[in-house]
């Protein structure tokens, strides 16, 4: 852990009577990056993010959140994070502009400058026409906003979002997704989720816990090498015997799928340039050519169900 | 910051409508009882005349008046206050006060603030009813500011000990039932001691509405004060306390 991190947290462990929700759970978090932090439910994300942020106290270890430690100093360690919480905690009976005004003066924000930071939280999160408007009468999605915009009102360092898209509709996702990227530009954010696609979208790191263990920890780019695997299938409509395909440089092994697709393995290079020119020259008459993933959903499942996966996780800071 | 909070408390109970209902529903009541304790005193005033020792206006109806008001308060104080965390819990806002720069004293504090001034509001409209005596007669103002504080301190006491219980769970009903009882067993924990016989002091002196009547015959005690200072501070610790553990769970 290097003193320069934004969020350190240091062999986190937290429990409820007995049962271990958080086992030892040691990450660190630097400026302007976002953070993807995954697990199924049950796995922990919630209690974590809930210890991070003061709501609940750990049972061991420490979190230091801008050099200030959240329980010896929660309230330095507070004014540096923003937190939207699972259920976003917003007062239904007050309009939005009410809201973050008092959202603003609870994080001591200067009584001349709340007007400033209303209207750039307001911006940042497109909620700039609503301002008057009952937070009870908001869909869920801009309820999920005002939420964000509370969280960031006081400008703080780290922005912690647990589950931020749940329950909202593709659009409103992609939107709440482009606002993550927009905070990560000049924030550290952590960003709670049990859906993998968000993650590939918004974050630079990733951390898959499970059963309150950290199982695998990557950047996203190493995240999805490892997702390709080597091999494409290739369809014809007129397929050659697959000697020929196996005479081909670069292909391994051939397999066939059906009468007219094969799933072709290979090693490192991708044969499909070699293939094409192989398939116009013999008239096999190519007509479908797709590199095989392994969705990140299969990693996912793959991670956090087999239990010796990841046990020599592919550490790579990013 | 506890101002902060305090005046968000007020501004939430006055958007829903049970914070005028009861005050308005307080008003026509005590109203009705004024009207007729002033009945009273019109009938008996002939005979009060011809007595040594003149009981006024403020014996006959200002002191009964905020003895019913006390026990009638002690019935509503629970709906004014299981809300306070209760709700807070429930709709999960709580959250937001507690990853703000906040210490749970300052929480407390505001959401204690926010309660008396609400009861501060409700006592001075219901001052106001002996205050049009002055119409018509003298009155003993000594006493009236005597009423009036020892309804603040009751009405506090009531509200710390509704804060407190509110804390305690997530669901308002069963908050404003505990917090009923509770104000109830302070109230008649005295009869104790008319059957018992040893502890019969400590009953009393923990009997609410004892203190409350001492301060509406116009005795001001330092006793009765230091009673309902140590009955808040204990409940508004015990909040403070409480939060704390919550995160500890």
């Amino acid at each position: 852990m290097d003193s320069t991190a934004l969020v350190a947290v240091e062999n986190l462990s937290r429990y409820y009577q007995k049962y271990c929700a958080i086992d030892q759970l040691s990450f660190s978090l630097q400026a302007g990056e976002v953070l993807g932090f995954l697990g199924p439910n049950g796995a922990g994300k919630s209690t974590t993010m809930q210890v991070i942020t003061g709501n609940l106290a750990p049972s061991e270890g420490r979190v230091i959140i801008n050099g200030f430690d959240i329980i010896e100093s929660p309230r330095q360690a507070k004014q540096h994070m923003g937190y939207l919480p699972e259920h976003p905690p917003i007062y239904r009976e007050a309009t939005v502009d009410e809201y973050l005004k008092y959202c603003a003066k609870l994080r001591r924000i200067e009584h001349g400058s709340i007007a400033n930071a209303m209207e750039e939280s307001k911006s940042h999160c497109g909620l700039l026409e609503v301002g008057h408007r009952l937070i009870a009468n908001l869909s869920k999605g801009y309820q999920q906003r005002v939420g964000i915009a509370q969280a960031i009102i006081h400008n703080p360092a780290v922005v912690i979002l647990d589950e931020p898209t749940v329950g909202l509709d593709p659009i409103q996702i992609r939107e709440i997704r482009s606002l993550i990227k927009t905070l990560g530009a000049d924030r550290s954010v952590i960003l709670s989720t049990h859906i993998l696609s968000e993650v590939q979208a918004s974050c630079d790191r990733v951390l898959i816990i499970r059963e309150g263990k950290l199982i695998y920890s990557a950047s996203i780019e190493t995240l999805k090498n490892y997702r390709n695997k080597h091999s494409i299938t290739a369809a014809f409509s007129n397929p050659p015997p697959i000697e020929q395909l196996e005479a081909i440089g670069l292909i391994e092994q051939v397999e066939s799928i059906d009468n007219n697709r094969f799933r072709l393995s290979f090693k490192s290079d991708s044969p499909a340039e070699s293939l094409v020119q192989a398939s116009v020259k013999k008239k096999w008459g190519l007509f479908e050519l797709v590199p095989d993933h392994t969705s990140l959903e299969d990693l996912f499942i793959e991670l956090t169900q087999d239990e010796n996966a990841g046990v020599d996780s592919a550490e790579a800071e990013g | 910051m506890i101002f902060t909070i305090a005046r968000r408390e007020i501004i939430t109970m006055f958007l829903s409508p049970l914070a005028w209902v009861i005050l308005g529903v307080i008003q026509v009541v005590l109203g009705f009882m004024f009207l007729s304790l002033l009945d009273n005193y019109a009938i008996l005033q002939p005979q009060l005349m011809r007595l040594e020792n003149t009981p006024g206006v403020t014996d006959i109806v200002v002191a009964p008046l905020f003895q019913l008001a006390a026990i009638i308060l002690l019935m509503i104080m629970p709906l004014i206050t299981m809300r306070t965390f209760a709700e807070e819990k429930r709709n999960k806002t709580l959250t937001l006060l507690i990853s703000s720069p906040l210490s749970m004293t300052e929480i407390v504090l505001g959401k204690f603030l926010g309660l008396f001034l609400f009861v501060f509001f409700l006592v001075s409209l219901l001052m106001l009813m002996p205050l049009s005596l002055y119409m018509g007669t003298a009155l003993d103002t000594g006493r009236l500011v005597s009423i009036y504080l020892s309804m603040l301190l009751l009405l506090g006491s009531f509200a710390a000990i509704g804060l407190y219980l509110s804390s305690l769970t997530d669901n308002q009903t069963i908050a404003a039932v505990s917090t009923f009882g509770a104000l109830l067993m302070l109230w008649i924990i005295d009869w104790v001691g008319e059957t018992a016989g040893g502890g019969q002091n400590v009953a009393a002196y923990l009997s609410i509405l004892r203190h409350h009547q001492r301060m509406l015959e116009g005795v001001f005690n330092f006793s009765d004060l230091a009673y309902y200072l140590i009955l808040i501070t204990t409940f508004l610790v015990l909040t403070i306390r409480r939060l704390d553990r919550d995160r500890l769970l």
